[in-house]
């Protein structure tokens, strides 16, 4: 296939130099161009008070909505909780063959579960979590190989348990699509 | 390729639909969603599903109004019902009327992926079951019993008919006849195929092992009864027991087995609490117990009530015409086996396994091929990979000249006929063995 192009939109607020990270490592994975982007919404209508987060599902929807142009591929980054109504959290989630994903950094630092922080452990579990959700948008569906980055991940210690990449069979299914 | 399990979800709230769609597509699974209870249903007619995950509140029919429904429709489909307004006593109702599960919205991922997890096992483990049953249906376990011969069509014939009942039968037949075979086909063909077969050779055991091993013990009925453990009896519950050798147990034996097969109810050695046992008893013995009944030493009442049913196996010198049936059959089991290329047997070989007079019957025969693949190293089975040696008698052997004839052509068969080598063997000379070879008319 084509390599596709990138787009990262920022939703949030994120540390100077993260998403230039992440956007180096995605380039990397998925050998493409990777513009960021900061989006200027109010993401206050998305909030649900009763559950005190975000709904993914419409998040989702505004992503697609702007409809980033010369881009293949666009992928909203959060730093806020994000859930869907039938989940109690996501960490993102992804039109699968699409154009738009989400992710949110919110759950995947070690302070939020009373660990000391580590930037760079949060670093690569959202740079993971981007390359999977990116890995949804380009077709590909939940891998069973352990390291795998498109295994899917239910906490964050299942996110530490992968690679920051595809495995072989993943690549080949890349290639066919 | 594999098959994808397949998930129809059911539920009014569109957003549900589409994240559970979303979350079980990226799973890889074929996913298909309806908004309420009669489109599921319409769906259902004309597609099949694995896994029905439905709301418990919709409107008009309501979830577990359609769980009934579907259970008319495709009683295997797994139905997990979920739920905003979670009650225990919603959630009794889903499971009794044949829920799989029950989930309370919203779930946490890690549920969820356990919820499909142990429901996609369920699936593998009915499609396996079914698939089992069903080469146990095919098995029929007749196809050990290989010939074409009156005497064992007669048997199959026997074993066709008593297998369906409950009666108890006993085989009789000399040693390496099969008995164990056919007792394997009438439980294989019998109701109870499902249930254990369970074997107990009662000649290897003395009595208070027998004992032991037939009615269970309790810890500490007897030095070294460390654990409970469970009898013969009981293990065949529902099933059949094959009791092989049945005319070695001693007179004691003989008594509690009478009472065993009367009362199906015993007690585990060391016991106090009495076990019922529901069980066929099929027994087997190479000796004439009739005759055992007349001396004394085996009992008439119990030999009656084993003696529902007889089955006698015939020798193998007796069905001569399904040697090579049977020569056939184990080249083809032990070459699979052994992992070796299929090979044949040369017409000198066979014809010499069908003068032979097996005295230890099929067991003999097979042993005797399974070595020949084992030592053999060609395509064929030949003379010198079969174990006649000196002190094997061919059954054609009637006179001291067949002896003799017989003897020399399997010497000169060991040394490719060469005269001197053979005539060595023998300890005669050249020319004695010129004229032994003319007088018989032996060729090579």
């Amino acid at each position: 296939m084509n390599a596709p192009a990138i787009t990262i939109l920022s939703f949030g607020r994120f540390e100077r130099g993260f998403l230039e990270k992440i956007s180096e490592v995605v380039m990397q994975e998925y050998n493409c161009t990777v513009t960021i982007k900061e989006a200027h919404v109010d993401i206050s209508e998305y909030y649900d008070p009763v559950r005190r987060q975000y709904n993914g599902n419409k998040l989702l929807n505004e992503v697609a909505s702007l409809n980033i142009a010369g881009n293949s591929k666009t992928i909203g980054l959060f730093s806020v909780d994000l859930f869907i109504p039938i989940l109690t959290f996501i960490f993102g989630q992804a039109q699968l063959g699409g154009r738009s994903a989400i992710a949110s950094q919110y759950r995947l630092s070690n302070e939020r579960y009373g660990m000391p922080v580590d930037e760079n452990l949060l670093l690569q579990r959202f740079a993971k979590e981007v390359i999977h959700e990116l890995g949804h948008t380009l077709g590909l569906i939940h891998c069973h190989t352990p390291t795998c980055v498109m295994r899917s991940s239910t906490y964050v210690e299942d996110i530490d348990q992968k690679e920051a990449q595809l495995c072989a069979k993943c690549r080949d299914e890349l290639i066919k699509i | 390729m594999e098959k994808k399990i397949s998930i129809l979800i059911v539920d009014d709230e569109e957003s549900v639909r589409e994240s559970l769609n979303l979350w079980f597509t990226e799973d890889g699974y074929r996913v298909e969603c309806a908004e309420n209870a009669k489109q599921a249903l319409s769906i259902l007619e004309s597609d099949v599903f694995d896994i029905i995950l439905t709301d418990l509140k919709m409107p008009g029919m309501d979830g577990l109004e359609l769980l009934q429904r579907i259970k008319t429709l495709n009683k295997d489909s797994i139905i997990i019902v979920m739920t905003a307004f979670a009650t225990v006593d919603t959630a009794v109702r889903a499971l009794k009327e044949g829920a799989f599960d029950y989930v309370t919205k919203p779930f946490d991922p890690d549920d969820l992926s356990h919820l499909i997890r142990n429901a996609t096992k369920q699936i593998s483990l009915a499609q396996e079951n079914e698939t089992l049953k069903k080469r146990v249906d095919s098995l029929e376990s007749v196809e050990d019993l290989i010939g074409k011969s009156e005497a064992i069509k007669l048997v199959l014939k026997e074993v066709e008919s008593v297998a369906p009942t409950n009666s108890s039968v006993i085989i009789t037949g000399e040693s390496g006849t099969g008995k164990e075979l056919v007792a394997r086909a009438i439980h294989a063909n019998s109701l109870r195929k499902f249930y254990p077969l369970v074997s107990v050779h009662c000649g290897a055991l003395t009595e208070s092992l027998l004992e032991s091993e037939l009615f269970g013990h309790e810890k500490g009925a007897f030095t070294g009864a460390l654990y409970n453990r469970k009898g013969r009896f009981e293990m065949a519950d529902s099933g059949t027991i094959f009791l092989d050798e049945i005319a070695t147990i001693s007179q004691k034996m003989q008594v509690e087995l009478l009472r065993v097969l009367e009362t199906k109810r015993f007690m585990r050695v060391g016991g106090n609490k009495e076990i019922s046992s529901d069980f066929r008893v099929i027994c087997a013995t190479n000796r004439d117990l009739k005759g055992m009944v007349e001396k004394g030493t085996f009992r008439e009442d119990l030999y009656y009530r084993l003696n529902v049913m007889n089955i006698h196996v015939p020798p193998l010198r007796e069905r001569i015409e399904d040697i090579p049936l049977l020569v056939d059959y184990f080249i083809k089991k032990y070459c699979t086996s052994m992992n070796k290329p299929l090979i044949t047997i040369e017409p000198a070989a066979l014809k010499r396994i069908i003068g032979y007079q097996f005295p230890g019957n099929i067991r003999e025969l097979e042993n005797m091929i399974e070595r020949a693949i084992v030592v053999g190293s060609g395509k064929k089975i030949v003379l010198k990979d079969l174990p006649f040696g000196k002190d094997t008698i061919d059954s054609s052997v009637e006179s001291l000249d067949d002896f003799e004839k017989a003897f020399i052509l399997q010497i000169l068969n060991k040394y490719s006929w060469n005269i001197s080598r053979t005539a060595h063997a023998l300890k005669v000379d050249r020319v004695t063995l010129y004229n032994k070879i003319k007088k018989y008319g032996l060729k090579a």
